[in-house]
């Protein structure tokens, strides 16, 4: 289908689908099996520019937004749905800093990420705070000039290898998600370490670490928005990510169609390709189907929180559901598809599937997306 | 450091098609991209002007359609583009190429060095590379597998340097290059004042993808344009008419026979052997 890209957003996605296909395809399973962190590929998209691509022209980047972001993360994750995350998940922690940035903030840390030196990560979900973010339990205590964290985040992408980190905590525990507050904490200050790495089922190559904050002490220069703020920055930065995640979605069931299609045309059963039977072919043609459909409403969401939009969280919601279940069924029925060997850890296909299941889990999982729609839906209503 | 890279837009060979009846190259439908050792060149020529400063100017001469190769070089870091086309060019063997490069070469200006790709796969012949620096009369290092140290005036030439060789490398202003180059045996290190013109091998790098940064402006560039009027050239040499080989026939060799295999036990098939190896073969 015809999506109507700029000649900038086609050159952005020709370059992506070269690194994934001539640099990330190759190591893939190699990084999925032994957990390797992708430094390697973040160079090579920091040499070709597209480290910047969501991020202004006068922070270093290319002046593009969610639609140029979520082009690129298709395209890299068609080859690893892990390795993309590297690149997805820094996005997610420099969102807040591009929405509720000051100019100071954004000097400081939008063009190392724009360069690809620095990686971003964002940290709200701790072991009680998941799904219910406003129960989070990292307080953060005002002091003179600067505040004191503590407290464990959990399960963070990017955790460790990334140097700036956005991070939720609490000023105010009485007050729940109203007490909250957002903090960029850099790598390396005093108080700020790493927990385990996490053994994850899939998307094995992103790094998974626990952020632990003891008294650790962030200059009050470092607090966005405001205090109370913290919630909003986190609701209002999912908007702008989760097409990201829908994204990467796209790409990984279109990557495993992709080895599916080709893989039916050299099996062969009864002395003919498996693809031309009519009953697996229809269940390509519903794969094709389905994931064009979650594309088009990915990029149409993109589109809209592009075009300055605020109203974006139902949009935004649907996107990251839609193609999510989208990603889930195509990757179970592509493992179907490759029969026996879909089952092996010799064909590149199962790790599809492992990689999948959590586009269904972060960033809200898709029972929270369902409420965040439904929400909306029952509000519009009582509005008119 | 002023730069050259010669280059050439060739069929993709990774997937060409034989026709059955002529045996020839189908070139309709196929695809056309850089030469893969010219982008070892273009790689390497952007690595120096990374390291030294300078200007990397990317030649080609070629049909009109050629420029998409020359845009595609701009956007994996090369600053200028020349396209040396025009009818009176069509024909040219590797004599008249080689010819016709450097005429242009003369006419873009000053240069350090010359960088080309070892050969180009559709011909195969590794001549025109030499052949410029011929007409160009300056010298050449084939098959470079690495640039050991490149001197361009700013740093003086170490001890030692061409010491019982050419008297005057000894000067510590000289320019010179070393380099290694690739023998079947293994490598010689090679020596040379510039400016000259190396050709190189895949084994010196590893071409890096195009940036977003460099596709915008290869995008916009102008290219530079070069026809047989604005060369100084003598008309009797260029295309056809100065191109000295004749191509008699072409043609694909027959498949090699399966060979005879002797079974048994040693002792057995020895004199067999022997006998067949002097009745037959020598």
């Amino acid at each position: 289908m015809d999506y109507l890209l700029t000649e900038e957003q086609i050159m952005i996605r020709d370059i992506a689908r070269q690194i994934a296909q001539e640099k990330i395809k190759p190591v893939a399973a190699k990084y999925d099996a032994e957990g390797i962190f992708p430094w390697d590929i973040v160079k090579i998209m920091a040499a070709s520019d597209l480290c910047g691509i969501y991020i202004e022209e006068k922070y270093g980047g290319t002046g593009g937004g969610v639609m140029e972001l979520v082009l690129a993360t298709e395209e890299l994750s068609k080859a690893c749905g892990g390795i993309s995350l590297a690149f997805a998940a820094t996005a997610l922690g420099t969102f807040p800093i591009i929405l509720f940035g000051t100019e100071e903030q954004k000097k400081k840390y939008l063009p190392d990420i724009a360069k690809g030196k620095k990686l971003a990560a964002f940290g709200l979900t701790e072991a009680g705070a998941g799904s219910d973010a406003g129960a989070i339990a990292t307080t953060a205590e005002k002091k003179g000039d600067h505040y004191v964290l503590n407290g464990t985040k959990q399960w963070i992408t990017n955790g460790g290898e990334a140097e700036v980190y956005t991070v939720i905590a609490s000023t105010d525990r009485s007050k729940g998600p109203r007490g909250a507050a957002a903090f960029i904490v850099e790598k390396g200050m005093k108080g700020f370490e790493f927990g385990k790495k996490e053994d994850k089922m899939g998307i094995r190559s992103s790094a998974t670490r626990e952020l632990v904050f003891t008294d650790c002490n962030i200059p009050k220069e470092n607090l966005l928005a405001k205090e109370g703020m913290g919630f909003i920055v986190a609701m209002k930065t999912f908007d702008q990510s989760r097409p990201g995640v829908a994204s990467q979605a796209v790409g990984i069931a279109q990557g495993a169609l992709d080895l599916t299609v080709q893989y039916m045309k050299e099996r062969k059963q009864f002395g003919k390709s498996i693809s031309s039977f009519q009953g697996l072919q229809f269940m390509l043609a519903d794969m094709a189907t389905e994931i064009e459909a979650a594309r088009a409403l990915v990029y149409a969401c993109a589109r809209m929180l592009d075009s300055g939009n605020t109203k974006v969280s139902k949009d935004s919601a649907m996107a990251k559901l839609f193609a999510s279940d989208v990603a889930m069924k195509v990757t179970v029925d592509c493992v179907q598809l490759f029969g026996g060997y879909g089952y092996m850890r010799d064909y590149p296909i199962e790790k599809y599937m492992r990689d999948a299941k959590i586009t269904q889990i972060y960033e809200g999982t898709n029972q929270i997306q369902r409420s965040i729609i439904a929400n909306h839906l029952i509000k519009e209503t009582a509005s008119k | 450091m002023n730069i050259i890279v010669c280059i050439k837009q060739v069929p993709d060979t990774t997937n060409v098609r034989i026709d059955p009846e002529t045996n020839t190259l189908v070139r309709s439908g196929v695809q056309s991209i850089i030469n893969p050792f010219d982008m070892y060149a273009i790689e390497e020529a952007v690595r120096l002007k990374e390291k030294f400063g300078g200007l990397v100017t990317i030649v080609t001469m070629g049909p009109p359609q050629a420029e998409e190769a020359l845009r595609e070089a701009i956007s994996l870091g090369g600053d200028e583009a020349v396209l040396i086309s025009d009818r009176a060019f069509a024909g040219s063997d590797t004599w008249a190429t080689s010819y016709t490069l450097s005429k242009a070469i003369q006419k873009i200006g000053k240069f350090d060095i010359v960088i080309c790709g070892k050969q180009a796969i559709d011909g195969d012949t590794a001549q025109v590379g030499p052949g410029v620096a011929a007409f160009l009369d300056i010298p050449q290092i084939t098959f470079v597998k690495k640039i050991e140290e490149i001197n361009i005036g700013s740093t003086p030439a170490p001890q030692g340097y061409g010491a019982g060789r050419v008297p005057e490398y000894q000067s510590a202003s000289v320019e010179y290059i070393r380099a290694e180059r690739m023998t079947e045996e293994g490598y010689d290190i090679v020596e040379s004042p510039l400016p000259c013109l190396i050709t190189v091998v895949k084994e010196i790098n590893e071409p890096r993808l195009p940036s977003l940064k460099g596709k915008m402006r290869a995008k916009k560039i102008e290219i530079k344009k070069l026809e047989a009027k604005d060369l100084d050239a003598d008309p009797n040499s260029l295309g056809l008419k100065g191109s000295p080989t004749k191509v008699v026939k072409i043609f694909t060799p027959p498949p090699r026979k399966g060979g005879q295999i002797l079974e048994g036990e040693v002792k057995d098939i020895c004199g067999k052997l022997v006998e067949l190896l002097k009745g037959e073969i020598l």
